[in-house]
C-alpha cells in the first residue's frame, strides 16, 4: 500500500493492520487513539506548540512517518536470493596481488585463520561492505556473479550480512524472553510469539546449562548468551551471509550450533582457531600480511580426526563438569 | 570545503569516531579543521592537535552550548575556508536534549552509544531525530542482537537517516563512514543558512526562535569566541 493511501485510512483500521504505528508515534511522545479519524486528520489536528515542545515539526514528523512506513513495508518484501558470493583478490599489506577468485555457495562453511593483526576482520568487513576495490585491500565482492546494488551497504531491512561477534554481553535491562520478543518485533516476523518460544528452546538445547525465559539477559553466562544469539540468528535473521568473528570457548554445543546455521542455507564465514570448528568447515582461508595466502580444503584424513577431537573435547567437558559439581580431579 | 556538524550525548564517542575518520582522510592527504564546542572544559582539542589537524575550541560557560554554537559557527566556517581546509568538522556535546546544532543543507551526524539504554533514542530531540547520519558506537561491548535492537529503536525515531555501527577504538566501520564524509555538504560560507530546528528557552535571539545565521540576527546575550 502507498503512503498516501494509508493517510486516508481510519486509525482504527490502521492500528489493526499495522500495530507498530502506535509505537512509532509513542517514540515521539504522541499517542494514537483507536478512532474513526483518518491518519491525515489526526496529523492535521496536532498542536504546533505541542510539537515544538516535543522537538519535532509537522513536516519532519510526516517525513519520518513516510520513511518509517517505507522501511516497515520493505521488510515484507522477499529479499533478493543470494546464490553465490565471489571474492576477487586485491593486494596484501606488502602490495603483492592476492591473485584469486573464490566463489562461495549457500550451505558452505569457510574458516578464516591467521595470527592476530593478519587481516581476518578486514576480510569479513570487506564482505559486509560489499567492497568494490574501495577498501585498503582493494578486494572486490560479487553477488550472484555481478556487482550488487549499493543498497546492501546501508540497508537495515535487507542486510546482506548478519554478524556474530566476539562479544556477547548484554546491557539492556530485559529478560531473555522480552529481549527476543523486542528483537522479533523489530524484524516484523510473522507469528512473533512462536518464534520467541522456538528461539528460547533452541538456545537451551545449545547451552550447556539451562536458563528460564524470565532470566535477565544480563545474568546469562557466556555460553548461554552465545547460545541465545546463535538461535536468534538462525530463526530471525533473513541475511543470506553469516560472519562469525572468533567465537571460541566452551559452554555451548558448537557442532549443533553450526549445524543449525548451515540448515538455514546460509553462506557462513568464520574467523576461528578452534580445531573442531575448523575441521567442520569446507575450506580454510589462511590469511597472512593482510592477504589470503593459501586455501586449504579440509581433507578426508582431517575429517577422520574430527571424531577424535570431539572425544577430547567431551573429556575436557566432563572434567569441567566434575569441577563444577565440587569433585576432585586426583583421578582422571 | 566539506562541512559537517557532529553532535551527541556526552561521552558517546564523538571524538573517537572523528579521530578515526581523520586518520582515513589524512591517508588521502586531506587538510582537516575541527571545532570543538563544550560547556565547562574539554581536552578533546589536545587529542585533535596530536593528529596534526587545525583545532579551535569554544567553551560556552553558563550558556546552552548549542546556542553558543550557532552564534559562532559562521565565523568558524570562514576560518576553515581561510585556512584552505578540505574538511571542517564541528564537535558539540548535546547537553540539553532539546537543542541541536544541525543546519539545513549541512550534513548532520549524531553519535550515540549502545550502552545508553533503549529509551535514549526517544529522549534525544532534534539532534538525533533530524540527523542525516547516525553513528552508533560501543557495539563491541554488547551482543549483535542488542546492537540490532538498539539500531531499530534509532530507526524508529529517525527512519530517513543512514545508521552505521562504528567502533571508536578499533575504527571498525570508520573507513565506510569516511566515504559518507567525502560526500558531505560542500560550502564556502554559512551566510543565509538556517538551523534545522529552533532552540527555544534561554536568553539570546535564538532563544526566541531565530533560525537565521549571521551577526545581524543576534541580539541579547550573545557570546563570541576569542579569535
Ligand atoms: N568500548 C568502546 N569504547 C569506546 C568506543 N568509542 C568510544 N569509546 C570510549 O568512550 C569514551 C568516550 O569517548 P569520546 O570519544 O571521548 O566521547 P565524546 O562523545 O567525544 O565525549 P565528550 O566530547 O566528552 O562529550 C572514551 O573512553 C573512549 O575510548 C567504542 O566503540 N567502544
Ligand atoms: N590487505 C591489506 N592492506 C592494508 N591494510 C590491511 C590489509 N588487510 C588488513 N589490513 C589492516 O590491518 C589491520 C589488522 O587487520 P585485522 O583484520 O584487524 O586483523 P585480525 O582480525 O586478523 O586480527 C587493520 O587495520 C586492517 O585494516
Ligand atoms: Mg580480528
Ligand atoms: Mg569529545
Ligand atoms: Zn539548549
Ligand atoms: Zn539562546
Amino acid at each position: 500500500m502507498h503512503y498516501h493511501d494509508l493517510l486516508l485510512q481510519p486509525l482504527k483500521q490502521l492500528l489493526a493492520d499495522y500495530p507498530w504505528l502506535e509505537d512509532f508515534f509513542s517514540s515521539f511522545g504522541l499517542q494514537l487513539q483507536v478512532t474513526e479519524q483518518t491518519l491525515q486528520q489526526y496529523l492535521n489536528q496536532l498542536d504546533p506548540d505541542q510539537l515544538l515542545d516535543l522537538g519535532i515539526s509537522q513536516e519532519q514528523l510526516q517525513q519520518s512517518l513516510h520513511d518509517f512506513m517505507a522501511g516497515m513495508l520493505a521488510l515484507d518484501e522477499a529479499a533478493e536470493k543470494v546464490e553465490s558470493l565471489t571474492i576477487i583478490g586485491g593486494f596484501d599489506k606488502t602490495g603483492s596481488a592476492e591473485q584469486l577468485e573464490l566463489t562461495l555457495k549457500p550451505g558452505e562453511v569457510i574458516c578464516i585463520v591467521g595470527p592476530t593483526g593478519s587481516g581476518k576482520s578486514r576480510l569479513l568487513a570487506d564482505i559486509e561492505w560489499v567492497a568494490q576495490g574501495d577498501t585498503p585491500t582493494k578486494r572486490k565482492i560479487l553477488i550472484n556473479g555481478g556487482v550488487p546494488d549499493n543498497k546492501w551497504r546501508f540497508s537495515t531491512e535487507h542486510k546482506l550480512v548478519a554478524q556474530l561477534s566476539q562479544n556477547m554481553n548484554f546491557v539492556m535491562d530485559l529478560t531473555a524472553e522480552e529481549f527476543v520478543r523486542m528483537h522479533a518485533e523489530s524484524r516484523l516476523v510473522p507469528d512473533p510469539e512462536e518464534k520467541v518460544a522456538r528461539i528460547l528452546e533452541q538456545a537451551n538445547q545449545l547451552a550447556g546449562e539451562q536458563f528460564k525465559p524470565d532470566t535477565p539477559v544480563t545474568s546469562l553466562s557466556g555460553g548461554q548468551s552465545r547460545a541465545l544469539m546463535i538461535a536468534d540468528m538462525a530463526i530471525l535473521s533473513k541475511s543470506p551471509i553469516v560472519l562469525i568473528d572468533e567465537i571460541e570457548n566452551a559452554g555451548i554445543d558448537r557442532k549443533k550450533a553450526l549445524e543449525l546455521l548451515v540448515k538455514q542455507e546460509k553462506i557462513i564465514l568464520m574467523a576461528t582457531h578452534d580445531p573442531i570448528l575448523a575441521l567442520m568447515g569446507d575450506k580454510r582461508l589462511v590469511i597472512k600480511n593482510g592477504g589470503i595466502a593459501k586455501i586449504i580444503e579440509s581433507s578426508d584424513a582431517e575429517r577422520k580426526n574430527l571424531s577424535r577431537l570431539e572425544e577430547l573435547d567431551n573429556t575436557l567437558l566432563a572434567l569441567r563438569n566434575r569441577i563444577r559439581f565440587g569433585e576432585t580431579l586426583e583421578e582422571l | 570545503m566539506h562541512f559537517l556538524t557532529v553532535s551527541g550525548p556526552p561521552s558517546s564517542g564523538k571524538t573517537s569516531v572523528i579521530l578515526r575518520v581523520i586518520e582515513a582522510l589524512q591517508a588521502k592527504q586531506k587538510k582537516i579543521g575541527v571545532v570543538k564546542y563544550d560547556c565547562l572544559m574539554t581536552e578533546d582539542d589536545l587529542s585533535y592537535a596530536k593528529k596534526g589537524v587545525l583545532v579551535k575550541k569554544g567553551l560556552s560557560g553558563s550558556q546552552c552550548p548549542d546556542h553558543y554554537f550557532v552564534s559562532n559557527i559562521e565565523a568558524c566556517v570562514s576560518w576553515g575556508v581561510e585556512n584552505n581546509c578540505d574538511f571542517l568538522i564541528s564537535e558539540s556535546a548535546g547537553l540539553c536534549n532539546r537543542c541541536s546544532p544541525h543546519i539545513k543543507d549541512i550534513t548532520a551526524v549524531c553519535v550515540i552509544d549502545n550502552l545508553s539504554g533503549i529509551n535514549t533514542p526517544r529522549k534525544i530531540g532534534p539532534m538525533l531525530k533530524s540527523a542525516d547520519i547516525v553513528v552508533i558506537t560501543k557495539g563491541d561491548i554488547v551482543s549483535q542482537a542488542e546492537r540490532e535492537v538498539f539500531a531499530s529503536r534509532v530507526k524508529q525515531v529517525n527512519p530517513g537517516a543512514v545508521i552505521m555501527n562504528i567502533n571508536g577504538i578499533t575504527g571498525q566501520g570508520a573507513f565506510e563512514l569516511t566515504t559518507l564524509f567525502e560526500g558531505a555538504s560542500d560550502i564556502e560560507t554559512l551566510k543565509g543558512m538556517r538551523l534545522r530546528f529552533s532552540m527555544p528557552s534561554a536568553l539570546c535571539s535564538y532563544c526566541l526562535g531565530e533560525t537565521r545565521i549571521g551577526d545581524e540576527y543576534q541580539t541579547g546575550n550573545v557570546r563570541k569566541m576569542e579569535s
